[in-house]
C-alpha cells in the first residue's frame, strides 16, 4: 500500500488545521454561511437532513486494518457507532458535529487519511477495481496510476474551480468492475500484440439526469503519457465547459454537444502544444510508487485446498457462500473474499464499527493487512487462502456479515435517499430492504443468478440506477414517492444505460414488480442465460406486459 | 378536542455548531421537537417569524432556516412535505437514531414503511 512521505504528511496537517481554524471563525460568526460552505465542502463536510455529514475518502479503495480500526475509532467517538460505504468506494458518517470535525479530521491525518476532494468541483477521489492486485484476469495492478492521478490532481490550482465535479475511474482488468465508461474519465489497460500496456482513454460518460456512455479518445496511450494527456482533456473541459448551466457543466455534455471527433481534436491540439513535452518526472514517479503497490508474498500453493474442499461438504451454507462470494485469485491457492455489507432486509453499505474491527483483523491476519471498499457498498479480503476462508467464514456469519448474495438479487446498491440526504426526493434504503426481503430465500436467489439491482433516491442517481440490470429511481409525486423500473442497464465493459419500462409504482408496489419481472425473466431465459443476456435478447416487452397488463 | 387542524408556516433551521434540525418557537427560542413550533397561520406572522430567524442565522445559533407548510392539531404539529416529516424524526430505517429515539420526535407516525 501507499505510504505517505513527508510531503504528505505535511500537506494533510496542514489542511486539516486551516479547516480548524476555518470552523473556529465560523462558529464565532467571523465567516458567513455563504463563506464557509465551499471551505467545509472541500474538506468533505455536507450538511444533511439530521446533522452534518462527513464523506471521508479511500484513495481507489484501499485500506489497511489501522485505517479501517480508525473508521471503527470515528464511529464510536463522534457519531452513532457506524459508517455507510459508498457507490465512490468513500465512507461517510450521517451524525456529524461541525464543533467536531476537525478533530475527526486530524484522527484521519493520524492514519494517513483525510476528507479532501470527496465533494467540489475539482477532481474528486480516483475509484478503482475493488479486486485490484488480486484479480486473475488482471494486465497489471491499476492503483499506482490512480495514486499518481491522486497526487497530481489533489489541491491542483488549475483543476480546483472546474465547471463542475469531475470523476476518474481506472481498472486493469479486461472485465471492468470499476465502470469506467460512465466516469468523467475512464480509463482503461490493455496489452498489445508485442506484450506491451497502454491505456485506453474514455471521456464523457456520467450517470446523473443525463445519463452517457462515454467514448474513447486515445486507444493506447503509454502510461508516463497520461498526466500530460489528462491535463490537456482538463484543459479542453476547462475553457469550453459549461458554467452558465450547471446541469450542462460535467463534460460529457461538452464532449456529446461538440462531438466526439471534434473534442477530441481539440485535446489533441492543446496536447501537442503542452509547454513540457518530457515525462521524466512521471516515470520516475510511477517508479517511486509502483514499489508501494508491489504484490505481497504469496507462498506457492496448489491449486485444490483439501480443508477448503471438505469444509464445503461438510456444510451447505458455507459451500453456498463460496459459490457466490469467492473471486477467481491470479495466485493458486488463493481466492479474494468478498464481504457482502447487504444483509437479508438490512441498509446496503452500512457496518457497525465492531464489523469493521472484525473485518479488519481478518484483514490483518488472513489478507496481507488489507481491505477494499467495492463502489457497489462491500468490502473485499483480496489475497486469501483457500485453506483460511472457512475459518474467516464462521468469523463473518457470528457478525452478521456472512450474507451469500454477492452479485446477485440482494447485493443491492442503494445511496442514503431521503432517510438522510438532503437532495433526494425519495427513499432509497426501505425499497432495498423490501426487495432484499423478499429474495431472502436462498434457493430463489441462486435460481435467479447474477444480477444487478441499484436504486438512487434522486436524479443525481448516486445509487447507479440507470447502470442497474434493474435501475430503480426514487422521485416525488406532489409529495409522494414514487419509483421508475428503467431495465438493462450496465457498467461493465459492454455499458448500457437502462430504459424505462413503463408508469412509476408507489413504495409498497416495489418490490412485487421486481418479483414479477423476475418471474417473467425465469420463465423465457434459455439455459445458463443471465438476466442481462435474456433481456438484451428479447427487449422490454415480455416484461411491460407482465408488469402493466393486469393494470 | 379540535378535529380540524390548524394550517400554516413555520420556520425550521439547522443548528450550525451539530447540523440538528431545529424549529422556532413562539419565544423565539430553538427546539429540537417540531410540536414546539410557532405556526404561522398568516402571512404576515409568518414574515415576521422568518426575520427573527435571519437575526439567528447572524448570530450563528443556527444556519440555513426556511419556512415549511405545517398543520397543528390537538397540539402535535406535523409537515406537510414527507422530507421535513423525516427531518421531524430521524431516518425510518433506523428508528432507534435520531429524534424519534431520542425523545424530541414529532407526535405524527413516521411516513408509511415499504
Amino acid at each position: 500500500m501507499y505510504r505517505y512521505d513527508e510531503f504528505d504528511h505535511q500537506f494533510v496537517r496542514d489542511r486539516t488545521n486551516q479547516f480548524r481554524s476555518q470552523a473556529d471563525r465560523r462558529l464565532k460568526g467571523e465567516l458567513t454561511e455563504e463563506e464557509f460552505r465551499p471551505l467545509r465542502l472541500m474538506n468533505g463536510l455536507y450538511l444533511q437532513l439530521h446533522a452534518y455529514m462527513l464523506r471521508v475518502a479511500i484513495p481507489y479503495g484501499t485500506l489497511s486494518s489501522k485505517q479501517m480500526r480508525q473508521l471503527a475509532f470515528i464511529a464510536d467517538k463522534w457519531d452513532k457507532g457506524y459508517g455507510h460505504f459508498t457507490t465512490r468506494q468513500n465512507i461517510q458518517y450521517n451524525w456529524i458535529k461541525l464543533e467536531d470535525t476537525a478533530d475527526i479530521l486530524d484522527a484521519l491525518a493520524d492514519v494517513e487519511m483525510h476528507a479532501i476532494q470527496t465533494s467540489g468541483n475539482c477532481i474528486r477521489n480516483v475509484t478503482t477495481d475493488h479486486w485490484a492486485g488480486a484479480a486473475a484476469d488482471e494486465i497489471a495492478d491499476p492503483r499506482p496510476v490512480g495514486e499518481l492521478l491522486r497526487q497530481w490532481s489533489s489541491l491542483h490550482p488549475e483543476f480546483s474551480f472546474l465547471p463542475r465535479k469531475f470523476k476518474i475511474a481506472v481498472t486493469g482488468a479486461p472485465n471492468d468492475r470499476a465502470a469506467v465508461k460512465v466516469h468523467d474519465i475512464g480509463l482503461r489497460l490493455h496489452r498489445n500484440a508485442e506484450g506491451a500496456i497502454g491505456w485506453e482513454v474514455i471521456v464523457g460518460g456520467g450517470l446523473g439526469r443525463t445519463p452517457m456512455i462515454g467514448v474513447t479518445v486515445r486507444n493506447f496511450l503509454p502510461e508516463h503519457e497520461l498526466i500530460g494527456y489528462l491535463e490537456a482533456i482538463m484543459r479542453v473541459y476547462n475553457l469550453y465547459g459549461r458554467r452558465d448551466n450547471k446541469y450542462k457543466a460535467r463534460i460529457k455534455i461538452l464532449v456529446h454537444e461538440i462531438g466526439a471527433d471534434k473534442f477530441k481534436s481539440e485535446v489533441e491540439a492543446e496536447y501537442a502544444r503542452r509547454p513540457q513535452a518530457s515525462t521524466e518526472v512521471e516515470q520516475r514517479e510511477l517508479q517511486r510508487i509502483a514499489a508501494y503497490f508491489a504484490a505481497p508474498q504469496l507462498e506457492k500453493l496448489p491449486r485444490w485446498s483439501p480443508g477448503f474442499e471438505e469444509a464445503k461438504l461438510g456444510n451447505p451454507s458455507f459451500s453456498r457462500w463460496t459459490k457466490n462470494n469467492l473471486g477467481p485469485h491470479r495466485a493458486d491457492g488463493y481466492t479474494i473474499v468478498n464481504i457482502s455489507l447487504k444483509p437479508d432486509g438490512g441498509i446496503p453499505g452500512d457496518a457497525t464499527s465492531g464489523q469493521m474491527r472484525l473485518m479488519a483483523d481478518l484483514a490483518e491476519r488472513y489478507s496481507f493487512d488489507e481491505l477494499r471498499v467495492s463502489h457497489a457498498q462491500n468490502i473485499v479480503l483480496p489475497h486469501v487462502k483457500k485453506d483460511d476462508v472457512f475459518a474467516i467464514w464462521k468469523a463473518l456469519e457470528a457478525a452478521g456479515l456472512a450474507a451469500a448474495n454477492y452479485g446477485h438479487a440482494g447485493d443491492i446498491i442503494a445511496c442514503p435517499g431521503l432517510d438522510y440526504c438532503a437532495l433526494a426526493t425519495a427513499r432509497s434504503i426501505p425499497i432495498a430492504q423490501s426487495i432484499s426481503r423478499k429474495f431472502a430465500d436462498s434457493a430463489k436467489q441462486d435460481e435467479i443468478g447474477k444480477l444487478k439491482i441499484n436504486i438512487s433516491g434522486c436524479i443525481n442517481a448516486c445509487g447507479h440506477h440507470h447502470v442497474g440490470h434493474i435501475g430503480i429511481l426514487g422521485l416525488d409525486k406532489k409529495g409522494e414517492e414514487y419509483y421508475q423500473i428503467t431495465l438493462g442497464g450496465s457498467s461493465a465493459e459492454a455499458a448500457s444505460i437502462g430504459t424505462i419500462l413503463g408508469p412509476g409504482f408507489a413504495g409498497h408496489e416495489v418490490a412485487d414488480a421486481i418479483e414479477t419481472i423476475l418471474d417473467t425473466y425465469l420463465k423465457l431465459r434459455q439455459p445458463g442465460e443471465e438476466f442481462l443476456a435474456a433481456y438484451r435478447r428479447v427487449g422490454a416487452k415480455p416484461f411491460k406486459e407482465a408488469l402493466y397488463a393486469a393494470a | 378536542m379540535t378535529t380540524s387542524p390548524e394550517k400554516g408556516q413555520l420556520v425550521t433551521a439547522n443548528r450550525l455548531r451539530d447540523g440538528i434540525a431545529v424549529f422556532l418557537t413562539r419565544s423565539g427560542v430553538w427546539s429540537e421537537t417540531i410540536d414546539d413550533a410557532a405556526l404561522a397561520l398568516e402571512p404576515q406572522a409568518a414574515a415576521a417569524l422568518e426575520s427573527r430567524a435571519k437575526d439567528d442565522e447572524k448570530s450563528t445559533l443556527i444556519t440555513g432556516a426556511y419556512l415549511i407548510d405545517a398543520e397543528r392539531l390537538n397540539g402535535r404539529v406535523r409537515a406537510s412535505h414527507i422530507r421535513e416529516r423525516m427531518r421531524a424524526l430521524g431516518p425510518t430505517v433506523r428508528l432507534d437514531l435520531g429524534k424519534q429515539a431520542e425523545g424530541t420526535g414529532a407526535g405524527f407516525a413516521a411516513p408509511e414503511g415499504v
